[in-house]
């Protein structure tokens, strides 16, 4: 097992060390997103107001479950039945018929789902990507389809917000099918959660109003005091999402996509 | 983890404080688990004596229900439905919680239990992701009705979807013993359309910042105690309800029409004040009132900040059945035309309004569409007669009151009147012995001369054509040619 995770710790090393030196032109799937500045939704009074983002490539939508069913093809220890419990719980995969047939329940064209934080991870490893950090995403994900930043648009936050109010579907829809946002990404918004590099660095209690009280100092959190914009409801709860979760955990809603450096 | 030790630590404490004092509670002994209901209902009374080990699972859905008829909302759930399942147990009980998020949620959640004391309510120590579980154990120190809800951001939230519910905190030596308990819980909801706008509506972030809800509802939709879901009780039971308010954001100031509280435990605690009209439920707050009933009847529940009640859904109803009690009630006894300042007799415009009816009642018989239709008209207008006037004692199916009051409803006695007959009976009353279907019946009924010509021809119409019966209608001038030939009507007196 030790063996397993120092592996994977090798091959994470030499994989951003390969994409910093290189300066290969954009993959196919991905789009560049600029050089810019994200303020955090939360932050600590000793943390810094805003973090600078690196110009860095996106995928354009999230990861399928075509594929994710040709990695774990050629990658058979992500397979269901050969996945080690410590990198996957119980719930891996779980909407699949079998260890290569995705079935009825697992559209080919819709995102895959039920996968872990590590198995994201190694999949973006076997395709020289790598998860985007929570300021990348943030970065990405606030652009409207009109504007870099679609914070003050109030009729984009209430589209946003409609995904909540929208029942759960046992299968999901294709990917592809939301607009694309200012930089061209689509589907950041409406379609599932995703998993991002530093998940659970967002420092969220679980109980939303002890954050930004007496342990301010550790928690900045979800509290309205240390929230930047109190009415960007969506972005409460993918905090509060990512921060219930743990790197074993496979749920119905939770996907990902790939970033790389450029 | 930590509100855990919290809370293990603050039960160490007063176990080495108090063990000598309360030596046979401060002891556990045995395991169950929780019987848990949905609303209306509440698990029944605890009738063990002893402090015990309840085991809870609750589980976490996220459904598509009806707020109100053809009007759709996605609810975040405590067991399925809005309230939250109703928790039931023992002051002195060691609580096992499991909170389970159902893997086809989208959120992650958790639970606020008020009956906790440790940080949070158990708040940290519950947050689950979809398809996930947690546990946490704490001990119930303080007997009460207590709120409980969702406390993840963004919370307001989670709550505004109908993430709230109750606990009881019985006291040791319990609550006095009652015929009936309800669970009954206030909360709004923040559509983005409007009252009764049909279809999926969707959460309105700004509505619900400025506390400006759509609807404002009792057991999480419009309509939910009412007909035949109404809460039911029988004349001179003592009802219980147990009410909280999950609000997010609005006050209720909760009344039963008709009923006086016998007894309120104000915001859930161990007081008790009497001959209440309106309790105050704050949000994330509860009350228990309690009432003997005494005259039939419906009652309604209501938010008496009456526009949330008659417009915005916060109407329930309380269905007592049993015998009337006159004493106490005595439904209407005079229903008399009150005109303010009317025509004067023989005026120019008395005489125009005579003319006018002339006229109608000319146009009506002349147009054979419109006097077809007339006895249906007059039995919808008797029938508002009858539920005024006459219900009370023949009840609302004209079943009458066994050995009391006899039966309208396919009575061979009324098949052998005349119609004439029928109108001298309201006229002038009766008294005596008559045999109905069978029975014999000795009491009096009062002559309802009050009643205007047309009002005894609507009802006596609608008599002869309800509950199973069939007979020609009954006209104005059929009740005028009868009232003329009583010379004199009865004086009340007569009949005392």
């Amino acid at each position: 097992m030790l063996k397993r995770i120092q592996l994977i710790f090798l091959a994470t090393i030499s994989a951003w060390t390969l994409a910093a030196g290189a300066a290969d032109p954009l993959p196919t799937g991905m789009v560049r997103i600029p050089t810019g500045v994200y303020r955090p939704f939360f932050r600590a009074a000793t943390d810094a107001k805003e973090i600078p983002v690196k110009s860095f490539a996106l995928d354009v939508l999230p990861v399928t479950t075509r594929e994710f069913l040709q990695f774990v093809r050629a990658h058979p220890l992500w397979q269901r039945s050969q996945v080690k419990r410590l990198f996957a719980d119980d719930s891996y995969l779980k909407n699949w018929s079998g260890d290569l047939e995705p079935g009825t329940n697992a559209p080919l064209d819709a995102p895959v789902t039920f996968v872990s934080w590590f198995a994201a991870r190694a999949y973006a490893e076997s395709q020289s990507k790598r998860l985007p950090t929570v300021a990348e995403w943030e970065y990405a994900a606030q652009a409207s389809p009109t504007s870099a930043n679609g914070e003050n648009d109030a009729s984009f936050k209430r589209a946003v917000l409609q995904w909540y109010s929208t029942p759960a579907s046992q299968t999901l829809a294709p990917t592809g099918r939301g607009a694309a946002n200012f930089y061209g990404v689509r589907d950041l918004h409406g379609l599932v959660w995703e998993w991002v590099l530093d998940f659970n660095t967002a420092m969220v209690t679980g109980d939303a109003r002890a954050d930004g009280g007496v342990d301010a100092q550790y928690f900045c959190g979800a509290g309205a005091q240390g929230a930047q914009d109190p009415d960007n409801f969506p972005a409460f709860m993918r905090y509060g999402f990512r921060s219930s979760l743990k790197a074993d955990y496979c749920v119905h809603n939770l996907g990902f996509r790939c970033a790389k450096d450029l | 983890m930590k509100a855990l030790k919290n809370i293990f630590s603050i039960a160490a404490v007063l176990a080495c404080v108090a063990t000598p004092v309360i030596a046979a509670d401060s002891d556990i002994s045995g395991v169950e688990n929780a019987v848990i209901t949905q609303a209306p209902n509440v698990p029944p009374p605890i009738t063990r004596r002893y402090a015990t080990k309840v085991i809870i699972n609750l589980e976490v859905r996220e459904v598509t229900k009806n707020l109100a008829d053809g009007v759709q909302y996605v609810f975040w759930t405590f067991g399925g439905d809005v309230p939250g399942s109703f928790i039931r147990v023992r002051e002195g009980d060691e609580i096992e919680f499991h909170l389970n998020n159902h893997q086809d949620n989208k959120m992650p959640h958790n639970i606020d239990l008020h009956a906790v004391t440790g940080p949070g309510g158990g708040a940290t120590s519950s947050f689950t992701a979809p398809g996930h579980s947690s546990q946490f154990s704490f001990k119930a120190l303080n007997p009460g009705l207590f709120i409980y809800h969702c406390a993840t951001a963004p919370v307001g939230m989670h709550v505004a979807n109908g993430m709230y519910g109750l606990i009881l905190v019985e006291p040791k030596e319990g609550l006095p013993p009652v015929d009936r308990e309800y669970y009954v819980m206030q909360g709004e909801f923040y559509t983005s359309g409007k009252y009764g706008d049909e279809g999926l509506q969707p959460f309105d972030m700004d509505k619900a910042a400025d506390e400006r809800p759509p609807y404002v509802v009792f057991n999480g939709a419009v309509g939910s105690l009412v007909g035949d879901k109404a809460l039911t009780a029988k004349v001179g039971e003592k009802v219980r309800l147990y009410v909280g308010n999950g609000g997010p954001n609005l006050t209720s100031s909760f009344h039963v029409i008709g009923e006086i509280f016998d007894n309120v435990y104000p915001e859930g605690g161990t007081t008790v004040t009497h001959n209440v009209q309106t309790t105050v439920i704050p949000p994330g707050g509860a009350s228990i009132v309690e009432f003997q009933t005494q005259v039939p009847g419906t009652y309604i529940l209501v938010d008496h900040a009456l526009f949330r009640a008659f417009n915005k859904g916060t109407l329930g109803m309380l269905k007592v059945d049993g015998d009337p009690n006159l004493a106490i009630y005595t439904g209407k006894e005079v229903d008399a035309v009150y005109i303010g300042k009317a025509a004067e007799a023989g005026s120019e415009a008395e005489k125009k309004v005579i003319n006018l009816k002339a006229q109608v009642a000319e146009e009506i018989r002349n147009n054979p569409k419109i006097a077809t239709l007339t006895k249906e008209i007059q039995v919808e207008k008797g029938k508002s007669v009858y539920m005024q006037t006459c219900f009370v004692c023949h009840q609302p199916d004209g079943a009458g009151v066994a050995n009391q009051i006899p039966p309208l409803a396919k009575s061979d006695f009324l098949a052998g009147l005349t119609k004439d007959d029928y109108i001298r009976g309201v006229v002038m009353g009766r008294s005596g012995q008559i045999t109905v279907n069978g029975k014999n019946y000795t009491g009096t009924m009062v002559p309802m001369n009050y009643l205007t010509d047309e009002q005894i021809a609507n009802v006596l119409t609608y008599v002869r054509n309800s509950f199973g019966n069939t007979g020609d209608p009954v006209s104005i001038d059929d009740v005028k040619k009868v009232r003329a030939q009583v010379v004199s009507p009865p004086s009340q007196s007569a009949f005392e």
